[in-house]
């Protein structure tokens, strides 16, 4: 029985809202804009509900590791922060994964590198699709579109992490964090947040356990990395999302996320207005990322336009997905500008007729 | 006859990696001693660190989780937080605790996390071989300082439980050593203090152990063992710095 609620919500409350109604017990965060407004709906809403805790770090870094702590104790679990601050996280990220522990960790991102902006940005793609800490793990990353995408995705969110005893993110941006839009939400927060089975709460009536993954022994090592990428291998396979706009007949595909894929289904939507056979990829899982969507698009499809609102990052991983079996294009802008639907259109409309495909 | 000594039930039948004279078995010995004595075996979760003590888990017989370098006061807190029945406490290096881990540590502290911290301080990073710590005192010799602490360049020896012991959420903090058998008993009735202080709920409590490191410090065993005495507690005294468990728990 789960009760509908529609509200009107900024992004970052929205993701807080449902990660207490996805049972999130425990809460640990350090102020960092674009982010606040969660870290504040926490402060206000997870801190006085009975058994769960909110708790304002002295760091990114100390969050992160009472994350780690939390998870260690069985309990669903989150922080946030944008882009300086995940830096800050990765070690205990990489911790989190080595361990096998679930967690959300939410990235609000900014404009960088360094200190940067505080305008929204996509510019820590790799970071979060490529493990973004020390060693060699991943992190599924969930990258929303909406304010209630951000809801529902963070429910998922938690379900994945706990599903394959992983940490995941959530990519957003400075935008999506801040702008309101109406939301529903379809749980309720469960009476009894739920308990991981492997929690460790004291060797009561079983053996005594060890969480840890140091050893003197590297071939131990290198079977934990095995392990992890045989799960790995099973998110690739299982988790795969995605959206399409327009691609049935296109000749021209957008690949876009996040908000970026936003602003580009305006540019698509008003291209076809104008005639021109344009359609949109929207990744909503960034890793694992739809590879095998692309190639098979591929088939019809001889032009891609990749559009991030940072200097090509996501291109990397179309290219590869191509394997040259199309061109691909790459249209960016970065350290927090944000280009407007026509901006991208003229873009589309240009490369349309350069490469012929009004003919 | 009657049987007076023998291995305490939550210590591994694993014989101990440690050198000859140093602390950390002593240390682990004194507390799971405790954890059969209060009957804590089936609550209790502790949090090594990097450093020698990472193995602790491999002769603890209780629930462990390691933590990266610096963060067990944090690691802790999420525990206790999330789980909050659990008696959780942290077995931390000088390095570790008062080095990169100032930061989480103070913040629990300040917090008055109800967690127990055990802080092994051996003025010397023992498992990198024998660098300067933020505990080495001036003059001493390490593989970072080979002509000594030079208080201009490298600072003084930094003396955290003094520190904490300013900070209102503490309720416990002594600071002990384990180079005697008198010793090792108050270091013993310190660390039963410490653990009652979280059981009552009183907040934050740590026990600081003067430990011998004979290799790092190339002395032999009893000469290391008077170091302590003689040079370390000097800079590091001995005693209770602060205590708000209230007579009820002092005996």
């Amino acid at each position: 029985m789960s009760i509908v609620t529609k509200v009107l919500m900024t992004g970052n409350a929205a993701i807080g809202e449902a990660a207490i109604r996805a049972g999130c017990q425990c809460y640990f965060g350090y102020p960092i804009t674009p982010q606040n407004e969660l870290t504040e709906h926490m402060a206000a809403n997870l801190s006085r509900r009975k058994g769960c805790a909110f708790v304002q770090a002295e760091s990114e870094i100390a969050a992160i590791n009472m994350v780690y702590g939390a998870s260690l104790a069985g309990v669903r679990v989150m922080t946030s922060s944008s882009s300086p601050g995940i830096s800050l996280k990765q070690e205990g990220i990489s911790y989190l994964a080595a361990c096998e522990l679930p967690a959300v960790i939410v990235n609000m991102s900014r404009g960088g590198p360094g200190l940067g902006s505080i305008s929204a940005s996509q510019s820590d793609y790799f970071q979060a699709t490529r493990g973004g800490g020390h060693g060699d793990y991943r992190t599924p990353v969930l990258a929303p579109s909406s304010v209630q995408e951000l809801a529902d995705l963070t429910h998922r969110a938690f379900d994945l992490a706990d599903k394959y005893l992983t940490p995941v993110l959530i990519l957003g941006d400075g935008i999506l964090g801040q702008m309101m839009e109406p939301v529903e939400f379809r749980h309720e927060a469960p009476e009894v947040p739920p308990v991981r089975s492997n929690a460790l709460r004291g060797a009561k009536g079983r053996p005594s356990r060890i969480v840890k993954t140091f050893t003197s022994n590297p071939s131990t090592l290198e079977e934990l990395n095995w392990s992890l990428f045989r799960r790995y291998q099973v998110i690739k396979q299982a988790e795969v999302t995605y959206d399409t706009f327009m691609v049935d007949d296109a000749r021209l595909v957008v690949v876009a996320f996040g908000i970026a894929a936003r602003i580009a289904k305006g540019a698509v939507k008003t291209a076809r207005i104008e005639g021109l056979k344009v359609g949109l990829l929207r990744p909503v899982t960034l890793w694992p990322f739809p590879a095998a969507k692309i190639r098979k698009l591929a088939e019809d499809v001889k032009q891609f336009l990749v559009f991030e609102m940072n200097m090509g990052q996501m291109l990397e991983d179309v290219q590869l997905a191509l394997e040259g079996s199309a061109e691909v294009s790459f249209y960016g802008r970065t350290g927090g500008v944000i280009p407007t639907p026509s901006e991208v259109l003229r873009v589309i409309a240009r490369l349309y007729h350069q490469k012929g495909l009004h003919r | 006859m009657k049987k007076i000594y023998s291995r305490p039930k939550s210590l591994k039948k694993t014989a101990f990696h440690y050198c000859p004279g140093c602390g950390h078995s002593i240390i682990h010995r004194i507390m799971t001693e405790l954890i059969d004595e209060m009957d804590l075996q089936d609550k209790i979760i502790g949090i090594p660190p990097p450093g020698c003590s990472v193995f602790a888990y491999n002769y603890f017989d209780i629930d462990m989780a390691e933590s990266a370098h610096g963060r067990g006061a944090a690691v802790a807190t999420g525990m206790k937080r999330a789980y909050p029945e659990g008696i959780i406490f942290t077995y931390q290096g000088d390095g570790d605790l008062a080095a990169i881990g100032t930061a989480e540590t103070v913040h629990a502290a300040n917090r008055g996390e109800n967690i127990t911290v055990i802080f092994v301080n051996n003025a010397v990073y023992g498992m990198t071989g024998g660098q300067m710590a933020p505990t080495t005192l001036v003059g001493q010799k390490t593989t970072t300082t080979p002509y000594g602490r030079d208080e201009r360049m490298e600072g003084n020896a930094l003396r955290i439980s003094e520190m904490l012991a300013l900070v209102k959420g503490v309720a416990y903090i002594e600071r002990v050593a384990v180079n005697s058998p008198t010793n090792i008993r108050k270091a013993k009735k310190a660390i039963r203090k410490a653990f009652q202080a979280q059981i009552d709920g009183l907040g934050f409590s740590m026990v600081e152990v003067l430990s011998p490191c004979p290799t790092n410090w190339r002395m032999d065993e009893p000469e290391a063992w008077q170091w302590v005495s003689d040079v370390m507690a000097k800079e590091f005294p001995l005693g209770v710095l602060k205590d708000v468990t209230g007579e009820s728990h002092a005996s």
